[in-house]
């Protein structure tokens, strides 16, 4: 994509009743969906073309969440979006699952290069107006409660903001010695590697991807952090199927070591590194030397100054704590999309998280944030599907079998129908925390077991009461045990 | 901004956790265990499966049981949770927060391998039900 020439650069600085921040995959997606609900916004970006943190990782170039280019529904479908979780959600559909298109089936994640076009077609098909290289600087509240944003272009005023920001900037543990360390997106190319003994801070994906990348180079990988490896449950699992290999090097004893420890301080030598700790699992010093060290210690959400104005974080510092409806407090009109949603932590049932900070997860948040955000802050009501009382036990099974929300978002997002037909994907946190009218809310959920099964979740006269259905062999719920079973719960 | 090491300490000043070293320490103080709630907000539901055992870093919370004029008040190093974590059932109260409130969660299905690897946690955990035992009985 070319760059903007000042004369053609969209949104100068001015009122705008929203300015969404950021043209990553959640900055695109929030944009796209207030603009179907007829909301006028700027969006401003201090990069030079759409795509975010795609635009540069993963470091090893290949994603871990999958897009099948054929699979059980129709590309182009709703019920496809579950097969394909990196293409952004459009109500056209020559502009759904456009991830796919661009893939060489090589495998069935995309690569980033595949990722990045797919986002920035997108962005150009729909299209989406942007003004590039604007990057915010900071923000106020003024008397009448309007939001300021301070930009290197100058000043937007603005009702309601979304942050779709990222939890992009690199992150390092307080460990003694580590501010020497490169960080994960620091790592060099895996041939600098060849034949070095390397040490990795950390256990999750981040960390393992570098292991998986380094493999095949490195003489030695010891990954080291204080909580043992989870890869129990898939929903709950610390790192992916796909990152397997190396972990699987330790268990077999193939000279990559996975090892349980509290790293106490790091030290530099001329041409060496040296890592002391303390076993966690299992007791005992540890004292290594290694050729080099890389922090694959997480990231950030860039709030700036955002704290000044109530925003609260969670994960030390790192994520913003959001309502439901990811808003940092309700009425604040201060909204994130992208990966910053997964400070809104959902009922976490079995300790199964949401998928928000992944694409096919945050996508379907900024779609319902965007309604939420047009009808409290400026009074657009949304329109909702209306379902036929006869209609409702075949239409909820529909729903559990086949809606995308509820496969990727688990017990996270639901579909609920109040009791005189109307019909809308909300925050399950909202409907059984919020008063509201009599209604219904099913969800997809899994337990510890890794079973996948309904739930529903009925609100008669202010109390709530949970139902679990049974799981189903083929996951498709629209049988006559399960309608029987639903029917006569309702 | 809050550092892995004082997370570890507010865990450290805890008299639950007054027995462990500082690599255990760091082992549970996990980000993805770290909650944080809003004023008003429910952080136990009543009714509703899958929750896991709570304990409080810091704020205050209620236990509000229908019908009950006093909700029991939940301060700093009090946990709550365990009996529907531990017996698999649903929780027969709320737990509300009364002021922001940060809190560590260790999810149900993980609180069995939890307690087995800190037996000290677990005596201590032991002590305190006790205790409500007692006070229930007297």
């Amino acid at each position: 994509m070319a760059s903007q020439g000042d004369d053609e650069r969209p949104f100068p600085p001015g009122d705008y009743p929203v300015v969404v921040v950021g043209s990553g995959p959640g900055g695109l997606q929030a944009s796209y969906c207030l603009a179907r609900l007829g909301v006028e916004h700027a969006v401003i970006s201090r990069d030079e073309a759409p795509g975010g943190m795609f635009r540069q990782l993963p470091i090893f170039q290949r994603l871990l969440s999958w897009s099948k280019p054929d699979a059980p529904a129709e590309p182009g479908t709703r019920a496809y979006e579950w097969y394909d979780h990196n293409s952004l959600l459009a109500e056209e559909r020559e502009h759904r699952a456009l991830v796919p298109a661009f893939m060489d089936r090589a495998y069935m994640v995309p690569s980033r290069e595949e990722m990045e076009r797919g986002l920035g077609a997108f962005a150009e098909r729909v299209p989406l107006a942007i003004r590039f290289g604007c990057t915010w600087e900071g923000t106020r509240r003024e008397d009448d409660g309007r939001l300021v944003l301070t930009t290197s272009d100058g000043e937007y005023r603005c009702r309601a903001a979304v942050f779709a920001i990222g939890v992009t900037t690199p992150w390092l543990s307080p460990i003694p010695g580590i501010e020497d360390v490169p960080h994960y997106v620091e790592t060099r190319t895996p041939a600098d590697y060849r034949g070095r003994s390397v040490f990795v801070i950390g256990k999750r994906n981040s960390g393992f991807e570098i292991a998986d990348g380094l493999l095949p180079w490195a003489r030695q990988i010891i990954l080291g952090s204080p909580r043992p490896v989870q890869t129990a449950v898939i929903a709950q699992a610390s790192v992916r199927a796909r990152y397997l290999q190396p972990y699987e090097d330790a268990a077999l004893g193939g000279g990559t070591f996975a090892l349980d420890l509290s790293v106490e301080r790091i030290e530099r030598a001329e041409d060496s590194w040296r890592i002391v700790g303390s076993g966690t699992t299992r007791p005992g010093a540890v004292d290594l030397e290694v050729d080099d060290v890389i922090a694959a210690t997480g990231f950030s959400t860039p709030l700036l100054d955002l704290d000044a104005l109530g925003v609260r974080t969670v994960a030390q510092g790192r994520i913003p704590s959001l309502t439901p409806f990811w808003e940092s407090e309700r009425g604040s009109g201060i909204f994130f999309a992208g990966n910053a949603t997964q400070g809104a932590a959902g009922l976490r049932k079995h300790g199964v998280g949401s998928a928000s900070p992944a694409v096919h997860g945050f996508r379907y948040n900024a779609r319902v944030m965007a309604r939420r955000l047009a009808e409290t802050h400026l009074g657009i009501p949304p329109s909702r599907e209306r379902v036929e009382r006869d209609e409702l036990v075949p239409y909820l099974l529909q729903e559990l079998t086949t809606a995308p929300e509820l496969w990727t978002q688990k017990s996270y997002l639901a579909r609920a129908v109040t009791l005189d037909g109307e019909s809308d994907i909300v925050p399950l946190a909202h409907f059984v925390d919020a008063t509201g009218p009599d209604a219904v809310a099913v969800t997809v959920e899994m337990n510890a077991a890794g079973e996948t099964y309904p739930a529903v979740y009925l609100r008669r006269r202010g109390e709530i009461a949970e139902r679990l259905l049974a799981p189903s062999l083929t996951n498709d719920f629209r049988d006559a045990e399960h309608e029987r079973e639903l029917r006569a719960l309702l | 901004m809050q550092g892995r090491d004082e997370l570890v300490r507010s865990l450290a000043g805890l008299a639950l956790f007054a027995d462990l070293r500082d690599p255990d320490l760091e082992a549970i103080a996990d980000p993805e265990w770290e909650r944080d709630y809003a004023e008003g907000e429910r952080v136990l539901r009543r009714g509703l499966s899958g929750g896991g055992l709570f304990v409080i870093l810091d704020g205050e919370a209620a236990v509000e049981i229908k019908g009950d004029d006093e909700p029991r008040k939940l301060r700093r190093g009090d946990f709550f949770g365990e009996v529907s974590t531990l017996l698999q059932c649903k929780p027969t109260a709320d737990v509300v927060a009364r002021t922001p409130l940060h809190a560590l969660e260790i999810p149900g299905p993980q609180l069995e391998a939890f307690l087995l690897q800190y037996p000290h946690v677990t005596y201590r955990m032991l002590q305190t039900v006790a205790r409500r035992l007692r006070d229930v009985l007297e």
